[in-house]
């Protein structure tokens, strides 16, 4: 199957996931048998370029974690392909896969949990160098130094404990043992969704300092669109393990196609502007262990019609917007 | 504009390992009838105690009440005895808190835990409080009430669950709803139809105290606002008055650095710094040491200095309102300046 995006000519994807499958089976009874599958991502096609940012953004549980941890290969994808420069993650030996992984790092969302307490500012941020051979332990302090001076931390963090920092000097630490490798990729989970509102804004001027000065490539996963215009070139729009849309994130968000994402970008809050009119949905979103026939969005959706309980609509460009795949039967109409 | 609810003065400490922390210092606010109030704030500022501190929810120990008064109709809640507390919690009062899984009892069906709220407070017979919760559930949007009636809150999402509460909080028709960060659990989609019921409720004259961090819900629903900032009220006045113009740097600073849509997108200013832990609050102004416009003044704890309809804790407006004598500590009668 080929990607439903069209690749820039010029440049070959740094990360390309073609149609992956992620289904957790469901047990019951003492032989927990297998008797259904919570559909978490189901299907999905993206790409992401050198020194690209792409965002994907979604509501809770519509599996944008799910995806990013197939990727990172921490959960095995049940079909599909995920490639990255090229080569297909899933069946490289251990040993091919290891020296890949240096270009594709993780920061997590929770700051709390994802830095180990016994461990040394130092040791966390240049555990990576070493593990890969890149430095001696003699190198640890001047590297781990060099690395706190790039997140904006200085000399007294290094011999400190994670449990003596707040929550944004925290992911602050979780950055610089990211970028320690100089990665190509970094897949970052919710970084700032975990923080106060007043440091938001400081990991997010740093991570888009350190794309500028390192030549990184993010696939940024939030809830938030707001930090999603900030930092996104292009964004995916995930629904029920699906993408109903992707595009240039201006364009998205200007001139949201998908009936869900016109809902999604109408239900946020703007401050300092005349209220609209809203979109307001009706419902929850539905189970993953049961999706709706045909387009997933169909119970939810204002216009939907009976032809969208049936086909399963594709994610294709339309002729009005021949450079945003969208994935809704209606568009011509709505 | 009467008000509704009064705080007055109000100062709560708790005692910590570490020492006395005072999560409240000398706050006043006033709610008028019919208004959604907004008290913002990050966490750890004190907004949810200074909300807690109303209904008396806080343990004691290790927290207790320093100082202040809280007005709910000219009655002081904070001296009232407990008999009579009792009689206007969920009645005349009620709480919507941030999560509804720790707020529900895991151990009893929805119907039941509506009912009992019902035959806490009326004389009303099993089915009338049935069908009373039922209707409510309806009117909160949730789907099939007859069957969520029957359902235990594990068996209902965030925001079912997040729904339930409301109708819960909204059953006996309060005069005033104390809503901690209703929908900050939530997706935006699902906040946009609490966000509904919630003026749905301001409709019916009910007066709504709104705690939340996200300037985005403040511009959407409330017409007056605190900002508090290191257990202190630093500024507060109307919605339309704080975002077009901020008095004091941190709720000027706030708004820069939060990205949102509908703003040009420029670089973010963030607030240098972290928010100070209560044990370590600098002297003076508690903002100066994350403030650009600090001076030599900010070492000085500044009072509240009043402004066009509301004030601000900050020694620069001193130079724009000579010819009002700042006051010493908190506005006697909250933000509400009448002419």
């Amino acid at each position: 199957m080929t990607s439903p995006i069209v690749p820039t000519p010029s440049t070959a994807p740094l990360l390309q996931v073609e149609d992956v499958r992620v289904w957790f089976p469901i047990r019951r009874g003492v032989l927990a048998r297998t008797v259904g599958h919570v559909r978490a991502v189901d299907g999905v096609s993206l790409h992401v370029n050198p020194g690209e940012t792409l965002a994907l953004v979604g509501e809770s549980g519509c599996g944008k974690t799910t995806l990013a941890r197939a990727i990172l290969r921490l959960e095995s994808a049940r079909a599909g392909r995920i490639r990255f420069e090229g080569r297909d993650l899933a069946t490289l030996a251990p040993a091919d896969l290891r020296p890949l992984r240096r270009h594709l790092q993780v920061i997590f969302q929770d700051p709390y949990a994802s830095l180990n307490p016994r461990m040394t500012v130092q040791d966390i941020v240049t555990e990576g160098l070493v593990r890969h051979g890149l430095i001696h332990g003699r190198e640890r302090e001047s590297e781990a130094l060099r690395l706190l001076s790039d997140v904006g931390l200085g000399r007294d963090a290094l011999h400190r404990y994670p449990h003596e920092f707040s929550g944004g000097q925290r992911q602050r630490i979780s950055v610089a043992r990211a970028v320690s490798l100089h990665p190509k990729l970094i897949i970052c989970d919710e970084p700032v969704s975990a923080l106060d509102v007043s440091v938001q804004a400081q990991v997010l001027n740093l991570l888009m300092d350190l794309r500028d000065k390192y030549a990184l490539s993010y696939l940024f996963i939030s809830h938030d669109l707001g930090v999603v215009r900030q930092i996104a070139d292009r964004t995916a729009v995930m629904y029920l393990g699906r993408l109903v849309e992707t595009g240039r994130t201006d364009d998205i968000l200007e001139n949201p196609r998908h009936p869900y994402t016109r809902a999604l970008i109408s239900a946020i809050p703007r401050a300092g502007q005349p209220r609209r009119e809203r979109i307001v949905l009706k419902g929850d979103v539905p189970s993953p262990a049961r999706p709706p026939s045909g387009c997933r969005f169909h119970p939810r959706c204002p216009y939907a019609t009976a032809a969208c309980r049936d086909t399963e609509p594709p994610l294709v460009p339309h002729p009005s917007c021949p450079d945003r795949p969208v994935a809704c039967i209606r568009l011509g109409d709505i | 504009m009467s008000s509704l609810l009064d705080i007055r003065d109000l100062s709560v400490s708790f005692r910590t390992d570490e020492g006395l922390v005072r999560a409240v210092d000398h706050v006043s606010l006033s709610i008028p009838r019919g208004a959604v109030f907004g008290l913002v704030g990050e966490s750890g500022c004190g907004k949810t105690v200074t909300a807690m501190s109303i209904l008396r929810l806080i343990p004691s120990p290790p927290g207790q009440v320093d100082s202040g008064s809280i007005l709910f109709k000219g009655q002081d809640l904070l001296r009232l005895p407990i008999a009579e507390l009792r009689r206007l919690r969920g009645r005349a009062i009620s709480v919507i808190f941030q999560e509804p899984m720790t707020a529900l009892s895991p151990l009893h069906r929805i119907g039941d835990q509506l009912a009992e709220t019902l035959h806490v407070h009326e004389s009303i017979s099993a089915a009338a409080a049935r069908d009373t919760a039922r209707d409510w559930l309806g009117k909160v949007g949730i789907p099939d009430p007859i069957d969520c009636l029957q359902a235990y809150p594990f068996q209902l999402s965030g925001g079912m669950r997040q729904r339930v509460m409301i109708a819960m909080a909204l059953m006996l028709q309060p005069e005033l709803i104390i809503a901690d960060e209703p929908t900050t659990a939530l997706d935006v989609t699902i906040q946009a139809q609490i966000l509904d019921l919630l003026r749905e409720m301001k409709r019916q004259d009910t007066s709504v105290l709104l705690i939340t961090h996200d300037m985005g819900v403040i511009w959407e629903m409330c017409d007056h606002m605190a900002v508090m900032y290191a257990s202190e009220v630093v500024e507060s006045g109307t919605v339309q008055d704080l975002f077009r113009a901020p008095q004091h740097p941190y709720t000027a600073a706030l708004l820069a650095s939060v990205p949102a849509l509908g703003r040009p997108r420029e670089r973010l200013t963030p607030i240098p710094g972290q928010v100070p832990s209560p044990l370590q609050y600098p002297a003076g102004c508690r903002f100066r040491l994350r403030c650009r416009h600090a001076f030599d003044r900010c070492t000085a704890h500044p009072p509240l200095y009043p402004s066009t309809a509301g004030a601000s804790r900050c020694f620069l407006r001193e130079a724009v309102a000579p010819s009002t004598p700042p006051r010493e500590g908190p506005l006697p009668r909250g933000q509400h300046q009448s002419p």
